[in-house]
């Protein structure tokens, strides 16, 4: 999808619109907690649409790279007597090197050797948190200390819903710019044909390399977001059924659309709070809901639903 | 010695599980290369309708049918009201209408059974006997004389029968296969349909070992998939040594490394080997044409 400045522009204003008309019409803490949990699971996915959209390369281990970020910002002060932020940094930095370290022998594997090479990092990620008990507190999770900005104590619903949803304005503008840059274009020439970029003169491990440490270093960063606005992390962070969601959260928005990503947060996140009214059939519903909307848009919901206003206009 | 049998027996009898998983996978993947990450739900089911239907008292083998005959209709259905209509998209998307599938299975099979732990009684006694100094349960023997079987039918079938020469074709080029008159529909009911009777099967064998509840599923389609993709995908044979190979890998990495970290040791291991192989162990090289 090209995005010229026009683009840009129109995503990021309908973003900040929505940012803007959310507390306006669900104002109480309740609903303030779960559009900021959307704009964290959106930074993520925004990273993993890049990944996949982009660049056309599957990650099914993404959440390894969140619980990173997440267990970075809770172990820092407990171990290492860190500032909680500085916490948060370094896991960003310990995602992005380890993207870095495993992402080149990774990548040259293709199609669904790649997807179960990244599965494999995800479940290790996962087993390391779930088992080093010492260390990480094991699979009851672990405290995070509340974060305080000059003696200012970070508290609060409204104000986190502030922080996450800035933060996913900001991650949104560099995603937007990232696609627009001679990058951009040289992953989605990767993505048509690996042996064309290359002969054009893609240096293709180079670029497949760039955006899966972008990819990882987002997830680190809704990672750490998450576990300052929660709080209180647990294994499940990083869990194969977190990988699995955020790889649908992209798929059920519509590969490779920046917006789609943040559409297809928004849905996995609310429905399953919606769904808890069903009690015992919310599981049930929310595949009959994922088989349904992959069968009837299955460009994803945003290209899917852009293209039925356009065939209308052209009838 | 006995350590080496012990472990040796308990990594092949869960082998024999994550191949069947695997054989799963890639029947349906040559068939219309879907990876269909709902297969572990069909070893879920094959055990929980076992137990409830022999808590209900049901004689074990009716309730090991009826298990298999739901498992099969539950194939039929998710290749009909799920797969057939998504025809044509993306590979991601058919994966995601897969997850969306075991999601929906799981959550009706909560339902309509528990959130508890199950246990089939052993087919034949469960009193070890010895081997070489090591402890082996029967039902292990079952399940690895199962196993065997299901493989070496699933061979009779795709060589020595038309229909079975007709799944090959479609695998191989389906346009080609419609061509010379092959119903690639009635191909790909079929594949979704032995798929999860393998699936049913190994759940029933299992469950005396293991336990079962609804749950299980997850975990063994990934463990499949791996096992899968170890062996090379599209490729009955290395589904069958990916599986035996990660059931081993998992026994061994328990029994002398970490239990803890067994999940670990083979996930690790699967990586080198696709590092060194990426198209797998048996896998047939893909050459990309432009």
């Amino acid at each position: 999808m090209a995005s010229g400045t026009r683009t840009k522009l129109l995503v990021l204003g309908a973003l900040l619109l929505v940012l803007l008309l959310v507390p306006l019409l669900f104002p109480s803490p309740f609903h303030l907690r779960v559009a900021a949990l959307v704009w964290i699971n959106a930074v993520a996915a925004l990273g993993l649409a890049l990944l996949m959209g982009l660049a056309g390369q599957v990650s099914l281990g993404h959440a390894g790279f969140m619980g990173i970020g997440a267990y970075a910002t809770a172990l820092g002060p407990k171990h290492l007597g860190l500032d909680p932020l500085a916490s948060m940094g370094l896991g960003l930095l310990a995602a992005g090197v380890l993207a870095f370290l495993v992402g080149r022998p990774i990548l040259r594997l293709k199609g669904h050797y790649l997807a179960v090479a990244t599965l494999g990092l995800g479940i290790l990620v996962h087993l390391v948190l779930v088992s080093e008990v010492p260390v990480t507190g094991g699979p009851d999770g672990i405290q995070v200390p509340r974060l305080e900005l000059l003696g200012w104590r970070v508290a609060g619903p409204a104000t986190w819903y502030w922080i996450t949803g800035i933060m996913l304005l900001l991650a949104a503008w560099l995603a937007l710019n990232l696609e627009d840059s001679s990058t951009g274009r040289a992953l989605r020439a990767l993505h048509d044909s690996e042996v064309a970029a290359s002969v054009v003169g893609v240096d293709v491990a180079r670029h497949k390399l760039v955006v899966f440490v972008i990819a990882a270093v987002y997830a680190a960063l809704a990672g750490g977001l998450f576990a300052l606005f929660n709080r209180f992390v647990t294994p499940e962070v990083a869990g194969f059924l977190r990988s699995i969601e955020l790889v649908t959260m992209v798929v059920i928005g519509g590969m490779g659309s920046i917006p789609g990503a943040v559409v297809g947060a928004a849905l996995l996140t609310v429905l399953p709070q919606a769904l808890t009214l069903f009690h015992e059939y919310e599981h049930a519903v929310l595949g009959l809901l994922i088989i349904l909307f992959m069968v009837f848009l299955r460009q994803g919901i945003v290209p899917g639903i852009a293209g039925l206003l356009t065939r209308r206009r052209a009838a | 010695m006995a350590e080496l049998v012990q472990l040796l027996f308990a990594g092949l009898t869960t082998g024999a599980v994550y191949a069947l998983v695997a054989l799963g996978f890639t029947l349906i993947f040559q068939a219309s290369e879907v990876v269909n990450f709902a297969q572990g739900e069909f070893v879920m089911l094959g055990g929980m309708v076992t137990v409830f239907a022999f808590k209900a008292g049901l004689p074990l083998p009716l309730a090991a049918a009826l298990a298999i005959a739901v498992a099969v209709t539950t194939g039929l259905l998710l290749h009909r009201l799920a797969i057939e209509p998504a025809k044509g998209a993306t590979v991601v998307t058919l994966i995601i209408v897969t997850i969306g599938a075991s999601i929906l299975i799981r959550g009706i099979a909560q339902i309509v059974f528990d959130k508890q732990f199950h246990a089939l009684p052993a087919f034949t006694g469960d009193e070890p006997f010895r081997l070489l100094g090591a402890a082996i349960l029967p039902q292990s023997l079952w399940v690895l004389a199962g196993a065997a079987a299901i493989v070496f039918g699933l061979w009779l079938f795709m060589e020595r029968t038309l229909l079975g020469k007709a799944v090959q074709a479609t695998a191989a080029n389906r346009l080609a296969a419609e061509l010379v008159g092959i119903d690639t529909r009635l191909v790909l009911a079929l594949a979704f349909a032995v798929s999860a009777a393998i699936g049913a099967v190994g759940g029933i064998l299992v469950t005396p070992i293991t336990l079962t509840s609804y749950a299980v599923g997850t975990i063994l389609a990934l463990k499949g998939f791996a096992a899968a993709m170890l062996g090379g995908i599209g490729n009955p044979v290395g589904a069958v040594v990916g599986g035996l190979v990660l059931g081993l890998l998992e026994a061994f990495a328990a029994g002398w490394i970490s239990s803890t970290y067994k999940d670990g040791v083979a996930f690790l291991v699967i990586l080198l080997v696709l590092l060194a192989m990426p198209q797998g162990l048996l896998g047939r090289r893909a050459v990309e044409r432009v």
